[in-house]
């Protein structure tokens, strides 16, 4: 069993970001990963492969390797892993996979909202369709009738035409949706999501499995997880009857406070199928000072004697030995996915792969197993029989580690929490948000219970906290977070900005209300009208203060100041409110300081009973759509 | 009693209903495409009926006796197999043989629920309640309410899904959600020819959408030039009737139902057929209408339709009319045809709806289910020996 202690230690150099200069840092990287001989940041903008999802060609020849970073598919030798080509494909490219007669590949490129079709002989993509909105995976039934594509924003699946790519209908899934697995047949189709559904507040979280009829295109169940708020990768045994999905079970109704009793996540998979009954069973993976943080890719050995899961935080492949599993789910009673004596029993090994492992794919032989790297742009080859990484191949990219990689893999590493446990990533998925609600210790338990926000396009946004209370970033993920989160050592100083830094770069995802044109529809411009307006219905005047312009003005929509919008409960220690900025607002259900709108219409119909949070009573029905439909273009 | 059975025995050989649903059969008739009482009278009695078999069914109902969650049915919906029925006290399931009940604790907006709606390619269901419009796919249950989303009202009388629209009437005008979106565009007196927003029912297709307006007569939406159009009683608000086909019959609408590019009308005072150039009015006097009072219509094509009055479910074939009910005086299972020519046949059944009072309809193959003010009825259609 091979196991990771967190180690923070890092000398620290000189750090002159924006000069571009080259610095030099220590040993924090060394000796576990194909970048260990790095020793400069580089302050340039430098394209990175960032490997996500493989997959081998239904001849066992080819290795296809999906590339984030570069989007790119690289295509390998599947015996010796030589580059054949490399594809490019759309923008940030999240999922793909093959017809099932092999002769196309489809890829779900996130940001432009594309498929790219490839032509797996001659090796070119020879058709881009356009889909819904963040497309993230994308599967074909096996009859090539029906393109199935995960939609991540508009939270649905997407059925298409096969041969035309034409829409045919889209199919409500869970919030986030975003990985679709075919069951062995090919009859049914497991989708997962990465945000959890709409749940009233400070409820256990939600989530699903949903279920797709692909002969028929249509739901026909939905699998609860219940507390689990963000699911990923799934996968079948060959037989088809054990099911496995990879989840984070946030601890968010209690106080975050107990980090060393592994009280934040437990990091699970729910079993489901005819080898565990009629009832989901979620075990976890960690154990502790063992934890298995952000597990992401399952996959299951052929014989169905393994089930290997990669764990992004973690940066381990965890093994399972699933008779072993099967025995103690016999011997032990449910629920035990918070049990940190539990995987003992059947984890037997805890493997070292690169920075942030996520897909994670059998070689036809079913001998080695192939982990993507997404962080350190390798691919760990691991020998099963063994269970030790055999190799390590590097994908053709920069050789020197940027800055802003750098703070990419700091915020996605959970190395520098206690005994490893959490990272930036578990609350801000994909370094976005959760949708949950969490009772930070500095408040008091029990007070000032706060949803999470998005991280995009924070820069110039500061102060951050939901009070203020945080002037800047280094402030907000330097001492706080050391002292509160991760109750350890915290960043060295450079890494703290190069941490800062990756945040402050994150753009906002395009936003998908606002027409291709840059116009808006007549109902936005109703809106606008309504967010800057000086007179209410009955003309009025409404006091600059309490207009929505006010607060939320400038580019980003926030003044940056505290204002009291009525919202103080009574857990709340104060009712001024820093002032959240309205990037891709759309995006980020539940609303208010503390998640009290389940929508934006509820901050108004529900929550402003005096007009303390813009005049907005004065408005009929329809005017309050129309402000509503402006903000989602925010 | 003897009779009467002798008399409809008698008749009987005389009737020419056609089947009433699907294409098991195609109408007798054309439909009249007058648009004066004389001139469709005139239509009607020239026609030379083929021999048809009379549409017979045999009624199997429901009650909370037999598992359906509340005997007060406002709205069934047939999705394949499986029947919903919504009721004054939560969303019944009839499936294999069994019923089972969705309320407000399983994420129903209300339990009372008004309309029904199937959106064909999804399988998803929809339903409008007393309190919010809720959408039951895959087993889960998702609630638009007028606090928590942009829906105009929570008091929902209609509900109907056109691609990935869903078209809503409400107590407070019009709404429609777009799936792909999420943007919900209202309608009402501001923004289209609406006199009154108490919107009772609404039938959406692809190229029109129709809204039965309470008060205020047909909304029409062309989905093609996105103009709203308005369809009213000629004569008013009165309750005469001074020029019979002139126009809709009555401006309180209860049901409208548009198929095969006609669409039907139902009101509290009659009913209209349009073909979008004709109206065809239906009364008591010169229907084969029990009532004038007219829950709902359904059409099944262009010249076929069902109508739920307060006095019994009514099958129109173009020219017969067929009354199902339980007798309003003694109970006792009726089935009457008025033919072409008016004659009245009394026809001899052993099981009616059960209840005379018909809130809403829907279509099974060659079946036809049927929401009642007490029960839901189940009507397989009988073949002839």
């Amino acid at each position: 069993m091979t196991l990771r202690l967190p180690s923070a230690k890092a000398s620290v150099v000189a750090a002159f970001v924006a000069l571009g200069v080259a610095v030099v840092t220590g040993s924090l990287w060394s000796g576990r990963r194909a970048h260990a001989d790095i020793k400069e940041r580089s302050g340039e903008t430098l394209t990175y492969v960032s490997p996500i999802e493989m997959l081998f060609s239904p001849d066992g020849k080819r290795l296809y390797v999906l590339c984030q970073g570069s989007d790119q598919v690289r295509v390998l030798d599947a015996v010796n892993y030589e580059p054949i080509k490399t594809i490019s494909v759309g923008h940030i490219p999240r999922g793909f996979s093959f017809s099932p007669d092999g002769m196309r590949l489809f890829v779900a490129n996130t940001w432009d909202d594309k498929i790219s079709v490839i032509d797996t002989g001659t090796l070119e993509v020879v058709a881009t369709w356009p889909v819904g909105a963040e497309p993230s995976n994308v599967v074909e039934d096996r009859e090539g009738k029906h393109l199935f594509v995960a939609n991540r924003i508009s939270n649905d699946v997407a059925v298409l035409n096969a041969q035309t790519g034409e829409e045919e209908k889209r199919l409500a899934a869970g919030r986030g949706t975003s990985y679709i697995t075919p069951s062995p047949d090919g009859s049914r189709l497991y989708v997962t999501h990465v945000y959890p559904n709409p749940a009233p507040q400070r409820a256990a979280p939600e989530s699903e499995i949903t279920v797709i009829d692909a002969s028929r295109a249509v739901v026909i169940e939905r699998i609860p997880l219940h507390s689990v708020a963000h699911s990923f990768h799934v996968a079948f045994s060959t037989d088809g009857r054990l099911g496995v999905a990879a989840g984070l079970h946030p601890k968010n109704l209690i106080p975050l406070a107990h980090l060393e009793h592994g009280g934040a996540f437990a990091d699970t998979l729910t079993l489901f199928g005819a080898d565990v009954g009629e009832k989901t069973i979620e075990v976890p993976l960690d154990e502790l000072e063992r934890y298995a943080a952000r597990p992401f890719g399952v996959a299951i050995a052929p014989d169905k004697s393994h089930i290997y899961v990669t764990s992004g935080g973690s940066e381990i492949v965890t093994v399972i030995d699933v008779p072993r599993l099967m025995r103690f789910l016999r011997t032990h009673k449910p629920p035990f996915a918070q049990d940190l004596s539990a995987s003992s029993n059947y984890v037997v090994a805890r493997i070292a792969v690169g920075q942030d492992p996520r897909g994670i794919v059998f070689s036809g032989d079913g001998h080695n197993l192939l982990v993507a790297n997404r962080l350190d742009d390798t691919i760990s080859v691991i020998d099963t029989h063994s269970n030790r990484v055999a190799s390590t191949i590097p994908l053709e990219g920069p050789k020197r580690l940027s800055v802003l990689r750098h703070g990419e893999q700091t915020f996605y590493t959970a190395r520098y929490s206690f005994q490893g446990q959490i990272g930036c990533a578990n609350c801000h998925i994909d370094s976005t948000f959760d949708g949950l609600t969490w009772d930070l210790e500095p408040d008091g338990f029990g007070r000032d219970i706060v949803d999470n926000k998005l991280l995009e396009d924070t820069k110039g946004t500061e102060p951050f906290k939901w009070n203020g209370g945080n002037p800047d970033m280094p402030t907000e993920c330097g001492p706080r977070t050391e002292k509160y989160f991760w109750r350890s050592e915290n960043y060295d100083d450079l890494t703290l900005t190069d941490l800062v830094v990756y945040i402050r770069s994150l753009p906002p995802r395009p936003n998908r209300w606002r027409l291709t044109t840059g116009e808006l529809t007549p109902a936005q411009e109703r809106g606008k009208a309504i967010f800057s307006r000086a007179a209410d219905s009955f003309g009025k005047p409404i006091a600059e203060t309490n207009r929505c312009s006010f607060c939320h003005s400038g580019p980003k929509g926030t003044s940056k100041k505290s204002f009291d919008v009525g919202t103080k409960r009574l857990t709340d220690n104060a009712g001024l409110f820093d002032t959240p900025q309205l990037t891709n607002i759309a995006l980020t259900a539940p609303y208010l300081h503390d998640a009290a709108a389940a929508t934006l219409e509820e901050i108004w119909t529900k929550f402003n009973p005096d007009d303390r949070h813009g005049r907005t009573n004065d408005l009929k029905k329809d005017e309050l759509n129309d402000l509503i439909q402006y903000l989602r273009t925010r | 009693m003897k009779t009467k059975s002798t008399f409809a025995l008698a008749a009987a050989a005389l009737l020419v209903i056609s089947a009433p649903l699907g294409n098991a059969a195609s109408p007798s008739t054309p439909a009249p495409k007058s648009h004066t009482a004389s001139t469709s009278t005139k239509v009607a009695t020239a026609r030379v009926a083929p021999p048809q078999v009379v549409a017979r069914y045999r009624f199997e109902n429901f009650t909370t006796a037999n598992g359906l969650p509340d005997d007060h049915v406002y709205s069934v919906l047939v999705d394949g197999d499986r029947i919903w029925a919504g009721t004054d006290n939560g969303l019944g399931l009839y499936e294999n043989g069994k019923w089972k009940t969705f309320g407000t604790k399983d994420g129903l907006a209300h339990r009372a629920v008004l309309s029904l709606a199937l959106d064909k390619r999804t399988g998803d269901v929809w339903a409008g309640t007393m309190g919010g419009l809720s959408r039951i796919s895959g087993g889960r249950i998702d609630t638009y309410t007028q606090l928590n989303s942009g829906l105009s009202n929570d008091v929902v009388y209609g509900v109907s899904v056109e691609n990935e629209n869903v078209w809503v009437a409400t107590a407070a005008g019009a709404s429609r959600l777009d799936l792909n979106t999420g943007e919900w565009s209202l309608y009402n007196e501001r923004n289209t020819p609406m006199a009154e927003i108490w919107v009772y029912a609404v039938s959406a297709t692809p190229t029109k959408v129709y809204y039965a307006v309470w008060g205020s007569g047909v909304l029409e939406y062309n989905q093609q030039t996105k103009v709203w159009d308005k369809y009213d009683d000629p004569d008013g608000e009165n309750e005469m009737v001074l020029f019979k086909d002139q126009g809709l019959i009555h401006e309180i609408t209860t049901s409208v139902s548009y198929v095969d590019k006609v669409l039907w009308v139902a009101t509290y005072f009659g009913d209209s057929r349009y073909d979008g150039r004709y109206w065809h009015n239906f009364l008591i006097k010169d229907s084969g209408l029990p009532s004038n009072f007219t829950n709902v219509v359904k059409g099944v094509d262009a010249n076929r339709a069902w109508f739920g009055t307060d006095k019994g479910l009514v099958y129109y074939d173009g020219v017969n009319w067929a009354v199902y009910r339980p007798s309003l005086t003694t109970g006792k299972p009726e089935m009457t045809v008025r033919d072409a020519q008016g004659r009245i046949t009394q026809v001899p059944v052993t099981t009616a709806p059960s209840h005379h009072y018909i809130l809403n309809i829907d279509f099974q193959g060659n079946d036809i289910w049927v929401a009642t003010a007490k029960g839901l009825s189940h009507g397989i259609l009988q073949q002839e020996k």
